[in-house]
């Protein structure tokens, strides 16, 4: 980063932060497995595989030199969320998240990679409220849009209060198969004016990357500079339904899947808008799709709030403008200050 | 015009309401409902053939709506009120065709409302549309309000129908601006006795689905449908609206999935392209109309907004989609799969493991 000429001030040094990242953040999760009775939170830790048919062999496997009692208690709470799930009696909201599923089995999915794969360390999630709308936005980059999953976990995982991240997503997304399942299960929605205005109304807290495309599909070369940020769409529905903005910046998603190429014809072949070429990717197949273990940080910034504003001020460009710019260089600054702190891309 | 007028003559002359496509259930229903309301002085049923079910009093003319003919019953009867129930995806019996249909949907709308237009009398005109005029595409928003518009208008089959009758409904409204006009656009029926394509789906004993897709699904219980087409063919109540374009849907919302597992009917997932075929080969076969427009639906879903339905026109359903879909199910019984054999299974598991007891 030629161009990240900025001076670290007013941060902890980095012997400090070493001992932080082990520390304060994680505490209660690191000792999770050992506790005897779990806490009702921690138990998300024991559900098992998506398929409920694979679950008790999963959890008898689970978690063998863990204490007797809680291993039972584990089982017998798995039997009765395989028995909730098998005879549909649980509930969806409009959007078809599932917070039960979410909860108990596709976080837990996620975790290994986001604890021991991409150790994602969080920062400042109390930007957050505690309760009432928000909207999350933050940066977009990765090639594929595992950023989005990082981030809800990190909410899911960090947040006093426990919310919910409602990411919005693209188009592509809710036309793939299977993807587009498991989507909406995790409250992904659409992304778009109507369904994150609709979601803001319910006082939830949204994320939205409206960098789109043009930050995840940006070459390796470009990487942590931000793009356009769409139109500017986010800042109106934000100021009508008056929610604060918490601009997120993201590190170490960047490096997950270097994009030295693209081949503009496979992409159209396929009807995708890019496709990736990285080092190990299309060539060594399969495995090229691994990525790369990288060592991510998520910041979370001071909320901007929005609802200061007169109702009509959702319509006026200037303000969106200047508002959108606001937001783009908080992250963007945030984002050059974190990796003028990080010692390595993998470390 | 809500009040006033109106109000007073139907007090004084009473109402005449005619009502189309009886020998269905729900015109069925509706007509039985329709001769027990106060205030409504008599019931002209209408359909070109006769019902095989009783219409409680009311007067049947057997006549087609996609003929003239209908405009001279409107006049007989000096009807004020027409109630638009012809509008239909699947053919009556099994020798129905789907161009006739077809022809009912739009010819038989358009005459009639030729028909409405000529007779002074009519002051109120309900007509049954679907939520299927809305469309399923992935890059629709979650929940369509009345006002979103499609991203992919409906190609073909019912959905293009309703868009069709929407628009004709729209001009006559445009043409009598002093008919109260009110358009439902209903959610899948379901319940006991509904007929419904998508009540003939889940009456299958495996149901083909969509692979790596659960579509959210919105119902409507048949006696909700019945009510709220009596709400909007009556006058307004006080602080209500019962003109214009309303979602009618169940609260909630239920998956796909979810709707199997509760009914005990196990999948069997197609890819899209197989559930064409799939599709096709049980239309061929006379077993069920699994049309394009069905199987967008079980890829995508839809899902609508129902704040108008109960703020302004006033209307709470008793249902909600799973308890409809729970109704539904009671009436039909489980399947292959019945969940409260599958819940025993799991409990015995569950005692077998000595749980809560421990090492000690």
């Amino acid at each position: 980063m030629s161009d990240a000429k900025v001076i670290p001030f007013g941060e902890e040094p980095r012997s400090k932060r070493r001992s932080r990242r082990g520390g304060t953040g994680r505490t209660h999760r690191a000792a999770a497995p050992l506790a005897p009775v779990p806490q009702p939170r921690e138990e998300r830790r024991s559900a098992g595989p998506q398929e409920p048919v694979e679950r008790p062999a999963a959890a008898s496997g689970g978690s063998p030199s863990a204490a007797g009692p809680g291993w039972e208690r584990r089982l017998a709470h798995g039997l009765e969320f395989l028995r909730r799930r098998i005879t549909g009696d649980y509930e969806v909201d409009e959007f078809g998240f599932d917070r039960e599923l979410t909860d108990q089995v596709l976080m837990s999915a996620l975790r290994p990679l986001y604890e021991k794969y991409f150790r994602v360390e969080v920062r400042g999630v109390e930007n957050i409220p505690e309760k009432g709308a928000a909207l999350v936005v933050a940066n977009h980059s990765g090639t594929l849009p595992v950023d989005g999953l990082m981030l809800q976990v990190a909410v899911h995982d960090h947040h006093p209060a426990g919310r919910h991240i409602r990411m919005l997503a693209a188009d592509l997304v809710f036309a793939l198969p299977v993807v587009n399942e498991i989507s909406r299960k995790l409250g992904h929605t659409l992304a778009c004016a109507e369904d994150a205005g609709r979601l803001l109304e319910r006082g939830e807290v949204v994320g939205v990357m409206p960098e789109g495309f043009k930050g995840i599909g940006k070459p390796f070369s470009e990487r942590y500079r931000l793009q356009r940020f769409g139109r500017g769409g986010f800042v109106s529905t934000a100021l009508r339904a008056g929610a604060p903005i918490v601009p997120c910046s993201i590190v170490g998603a960047e490096e997950i899947y270097p994009m030295v190429g693209n081949s503009k014809t496979l992409a159209r072949l396929l009807g995708l808008p890019y496709f990736p070429l990285t080092p190990t990717f299309p060539w060594l197949g399969p495995l090229g799709a691994v990525p790369l273990p990288t060592k991510w940080t998520i910041q979370f910034g001071e909320p901007v709030p929005t609802d200061g504003y007169p109702p009509e001020a959702a319509d006026d460009p200037m303000l969106m403008f200047n508002l959108t710019d606001q937001v783009r260089e908080t992250i963007q600054h945030t984002l050059y200050k974190l990796l003028v702190q990080r010692r390595s891309v993998f470390f | 015009m809500r009040e006033g007028p109106t109000e007073g003559k139907a007090l004084i002359l009473g109402r005449v309401v005619l009502v189309t496509g009886v020998a269905r259930r729900l015109g069925g229903r509706f007509v039985r409902r329709l001769t027990r309301e106060p205030g409504v002085d008599r019931v002209v049923g209408v359909d070109a053939v006769p019902p095989g079910h009783h219409l409680g009093g009311a007067d049947f003319v057997q006549a087609d709506i996609r003929h003239p003919a209908i405009a001279r019953v409107l006049t007989e009867h000096a009807v004020d009120t027409v109630v638009h129930l012809d509008v239909n995806g699947t053919p009556l019996g099994k020798r129905g065709s789907r161009a006739a249909v077809k022809e009912t949907n739009v010819i038989g709308t358009m005459q009639l409302l030729g028909a409405c237009q000529k007779s002074p009398a009519v002051k109120r005109l309900v007509v049954r549309s679907t939520t299927s005029v809305y469309g399923s595409a992935p890059r629709d928003p979650a929940v369509f309000t009345e006002t979103t518009p499609p991203k992919s208008l409906p190609g073909g089959g019912f959905a293009k129908d309703a868009v069709e009758v929407e628009g004709y409904v729209r001009g006559f409204a445009r043409r009598r601006p002093d008919v109260a006009v009110c358009v439902l656009r209903l959610a899948h029926l379901i319940g006991p006795g509904a007929d419904s394509p998508l009540a003939e789906y889940f009456s299958l004993p495996v149901l083909p689905t969509v692979l790596g897709f659960d579509p959210r699904l919105q119902f409507v219980h048949e006696d909700d449908a019945v009510e709220v087409l009596r709400i909007a063919a009556g006058e307004p109540a006080r602080g209500t609206l019962n003109s214009g374009t309303f979602n009618i849907a169940g609260d909630g919302v239920v998956l796909l999935s979810q709707a199997a597992r509760r009914l005990g009917r196990p999948t069997l997932p197609f890819f899209v392209t197989g559930v064409t075929w799939a599709g096709s080969a049980l239309r061929a076969l006379g077993m069920l109309d699994f049309s394009a427009e069905q199987i967008r639906l079980l890829t995508h879903g839809r899902v609508v907004d129902t704040t108008q339905m109960r703020e302004t026109l006033g209307f709470h359903p008793r249902y909600t989609s799973a308890g409809a879909f729970a109704d539904f199910t009671r009436s039909r019984g489980t399947g292959l799969l019945p969940p409260h054999a599958l819940a025993r299974t799991v409990d015995r598991i569950a005692a077998a493991v000595p749980a809560g007891r421990g090492l000690n």
